[in-house]
């Protein structure tokens, strides 16, 4: 679904992702891990579509259409679902007034008629139960003075909202205590269908042990350098990264 | 240029969409302005005397004065000369339906998305329509006579209610108190009238639609609106003008009596040619608004959304005099491509334990100049008189300017007074984010806009509360893309 061909991007000049290649079929889950600054979140902003960032070389194909041709919105549309490191606070506007625009724009794109506010609230309910986020939350504005973990349980809760056909999770755990960790994530899981596929991006085991992931990619200095099965994610939680990045650096 | 201002520029482009004008036969005054125009003026509305020489006093004032220049805003002067003080409908023959109006003047309201009838069925709000000069329609007259509520156009209520018009028109803004307010006493034209009796609460919101529709005509509104002991009305008046190319001067005066516990909601929603993308064309808005809290306990409310006009000069203002009054202010004034700006309040305490609340949110695009301008005033005896200001610019793109400028004067210990103040832009994380959920950048705009806004936007009647959300989007529409 997702195919991704010697990715280079850069921000003002400076390369930050230098040749990613990766492939992500319906159904799976691919975790990226990596040190702090190796590309992670740059990674998942340019399959988002920031603009800031520039592609300089490489391909990115999504359900068969080329993805940076698309629109930041449209991509959207098309199915790619960002949970960001860092959600963005909207003063003045709801979470449930941003959601019924963000869905029936959404539906709108794929020929459907737009919900009417019974429904959409029918349907916001629903899936509120899912990450048991509190109705009191998305009456407030966007992100607004939420606590950090409040703000990555919104993220989820956003995406089971739009159901999207690609996942990616930035960091979602950071944030979370113990219990709303394990909350989300059985959020997340629900939401798996063979499908959609996720894209988990963390530093911890921890989420891992939740989100079991079908295969783990470290990210250093803009390449993925290594890649495995669960059993990698394992590996890194005990050794650190000092031995991938001799490996690395020794072969440069 | 960063691809956030280019993106910006885009947007901000676009032109005016409310734009056009329809030929009507009208039967003007001359060119120009001397007392004989004035005496041509009242003499065409059959006035009596004491308003003819009421009218001549304030031009006599006015050739005194000169223009005032302490505001921050720059245009080229205007010709007074050239320009024609009255001009009206030819059919004068007053409708007793919608049924007998102008059909010409249906389709201009329909065009701009107001249709008369839709709102007197649906919406239960009586609408006296200025086009022009003079009022072309008044509903729901019978409710509200019913009352002993007078709703009607300032020339009407001259002829049937004089001993009223007398008694208050100047009483609030003097024809000595400024440039502006001295030549509308002088020429003006028509407007609204609104008298509500002692103890009686105004069962609808009370709204007027004001048009600007031939070319060279100064607008001269006349608004007056009394609310005796206990009453209670919301008044609404929205305005849009057809696209221009020479600039037009409207210089209103508004003025607002409450008396003791009564209580006044004005909201306006503005929206005149502000000029196109390059600056071009534009109204010019000069305005005068003040209200007096003459009574203990009364309360003057003003909520105003400002987004059109080329440069626009309006301080709506509260004399707290009596005690325990309350006056309040708030604001939302967007400007755009070369849009200049200089509004603001003025809160008077003079009564003790007076309350004013000042909540102004700027938003400047394109190349334009937005200034707040509020002046907190405690006189002696007004014993703990509190105010609360709040002013935030939010700026779209790096060419426009925000300035804020507020002034603050206590003559008394026991005041308190706050002022917060905060300038933002409009992010680009903000509109990514949105992009990211699948929302277009133009709605991303709308959203965010309409978020910094929600403070004022809540204080006005729920359905005019949605045309100015939308009339917010559409002013910064092409501003980010
Ligand atoms: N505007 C910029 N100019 C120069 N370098 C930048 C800019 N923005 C980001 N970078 C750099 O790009 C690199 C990759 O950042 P990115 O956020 O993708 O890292 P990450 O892998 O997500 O890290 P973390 O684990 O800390 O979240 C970092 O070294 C960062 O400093
Ligand atoms: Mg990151």
């Amino acid at each position: 679904m997702l195919s991704i061909k010697n990715l280079h991007a850069s921000i003002e000049g400076t390369p930050i992702l230098r040749g990613i290649n990766l492939e992500v079929k319906p159904g799976e889950v691919h975790a990226i891990m990596g040190p702090n600054g190796s590309g992670k979140s740059t990674l998942a902003s340019v399959l988002a579509g920031r603009e800031e960032y520039e592609v300089t070389e490489g391909e990115v194909s999504f359900l068969g259409k080329d993805l940076l041709e698309l629109a930041p919105e449209d991509r959207a549309r098309e199915g790619v679902f960002l949970a960001f490191q860092y959600p963005v606070e909207i003063p003045g506007v709801s979470s449930t007034n941003f959601l019924r625009t963000a869905v029936n724009q959404v539906r709108e794109y794929r020929g459907l008629d737009a919900l009417d506010a019974v429904k959409f609230l029918t349907i916001m309910k629903e899936k509120m139960k899912l990450v048991e986020i509190d109705q009191k939350l998305l009456s407030r504005s966007l992100n607004e003075g939420f606590s950090g973990g409040e703000k990555k349980r919104n993220e989820i809760f956003q995406m089971a909202m739009l159901e999207p056909k690609l996942a990616i999770l930035d960091e979602t755990d950071s944030g979370l205590d113990i219990d709303a960790l394990r909350v989300v994530s059985n959020g997340v899981n629900k939401l798996k269908s063979p499908d959609n596929a996720t894209i988990v991006v963390t530093h911890y085991q921890r989420l891992l042990d939740y989100i079991v992931p079908d295969y783990v990619h470290v990210l250093y200095k803009g390449r993925i350098v290594k890649s495995g099965t669960k059993e990698l994610a394992l590996e890194l939680e005990e050794k650190g990264y000092d031995w991938i990045k001799e490996e690395v650096d020794a072969a440069v | 240029m960063s691809k956030d201002n280019q993106i910006l520029e885009e947007f901000t482009s676009k032109d005016y969409e409310h734009g056009w004008s329809v030929d009507m036969e009208v039967d003007e005054a001359p060119l120009g302005l001397n007392e004989d125009i004035i005496r041509w003026i009242s003499a065409k509305k059959e006035e009596p005397q004491w308003l003819l020489d009421w009218r001549l006093k304030a031009f006599k004032t006015w050739e005194t004065m000169s223009e005032p220049e302490w505001a921050n805003v720059t245009y080229p002067k205007i010709d007074l000369q050239s320009l024609r003080y009255y001009s009206a409908p030819k059919k004068s023959n007053k409708p007793k339906s919608l049924n007998e109006i102008d059909p010409e003047l249906l389709q201009i309201y329909e065009r701009l998305g107001i249709s008369l009838n839709e709102q007197k069925k649906l919406q239960g709000i009586a609408v006296d329509a200025v086009l022009d000069s003079v009022s072309v329609g008044t509903t729901f007259k019978d409710t509200l006579s019913k009352l002993g509520i007078v709703f009607c156009s300032f020339s009407e209520a001259v002829k049937e209610h004089p001993e009223l018009v007398k008694k208050y028109l100047g009483s609030v803004v003097p024809t000595t108190d400024n440039y502006y307010a001295a030549l509308n006493s002088a020429v003006f034209s028509d407007g609204s009238f609104c008298y509500i009796p002692s103890g009686v609460r105004c069962p609808m919101e009370l709204s007027t639609y004001f048009r600007i529709n031939a070319a060279n005509t100064g607008q001269f509104e006349r608004t007056l609106i009394v609310a005796e002991e206990g009453s209670y009305v919301s008044y609404l008046e929205g305005c849009t003008a057809p696209q221009r190319d020479e600039n037009q001067l409207h210089a209103a005066v508004v003025e607002i009596y409450a008396a003791k516990d009564a209580e006044v909601k004005y909201s306006t929603v503005q929206n005149w040619f502000p000029g196109d993308k390059n600056g071009k064309g534009g109204i010019y808005n000069f305005v005068t608004k003040r209200g007096i809290c003459a009574g203990d306990n009364s309360k003057i409310s003003w909520t105003q959304v400002e987004t059109g006009s080329a440069v626009t000069w309006k301080y709506p203002s509260c004399i707290l005099k009596g005690d325990n009054s309350i006056g309040e202010f708030y604001s939302v004034a967007v400007t755009n491509n070369y849009q200049q700006a200089d509004t603001g309040t003025k809160m008077i305490h003079i009564g003790k334990n007076t309350k004013s609340r000042i909540v102004s949110k700027g938003i400047s695009a394109g190349k334009s100049q937005n200034s707040y301008r509020g002046q907190v005033q405690v006189m002696k005896r007004a014993t703990n008189a509190r105010n609360f200001s709040q002013c935030d610019s939010l700026l779209m793109g790096d060419k426009c300017g925000a300035h804020t400028f507020p002034y603050i004067d206590i003559q008394n210990s026991t005041a308190k007074v706050e002022h917060e103040a905060t300038t933002s832009k409009i992010g680009e994380d903000q509109i990514f984010y949105c992009n990211q959920r699948g929302i277009s950048t133009e709605d991303a705009v709308a959203l965010i806009v309409n978020g910094y806004a929600k403070e004022v936007l809540n204080q006005l009647p729920m359905e005019f509360a949605v045309e100015a959300q939308k009339l917010l989007a559409l002013t910064l529409e092409g501003s980010v893309g």
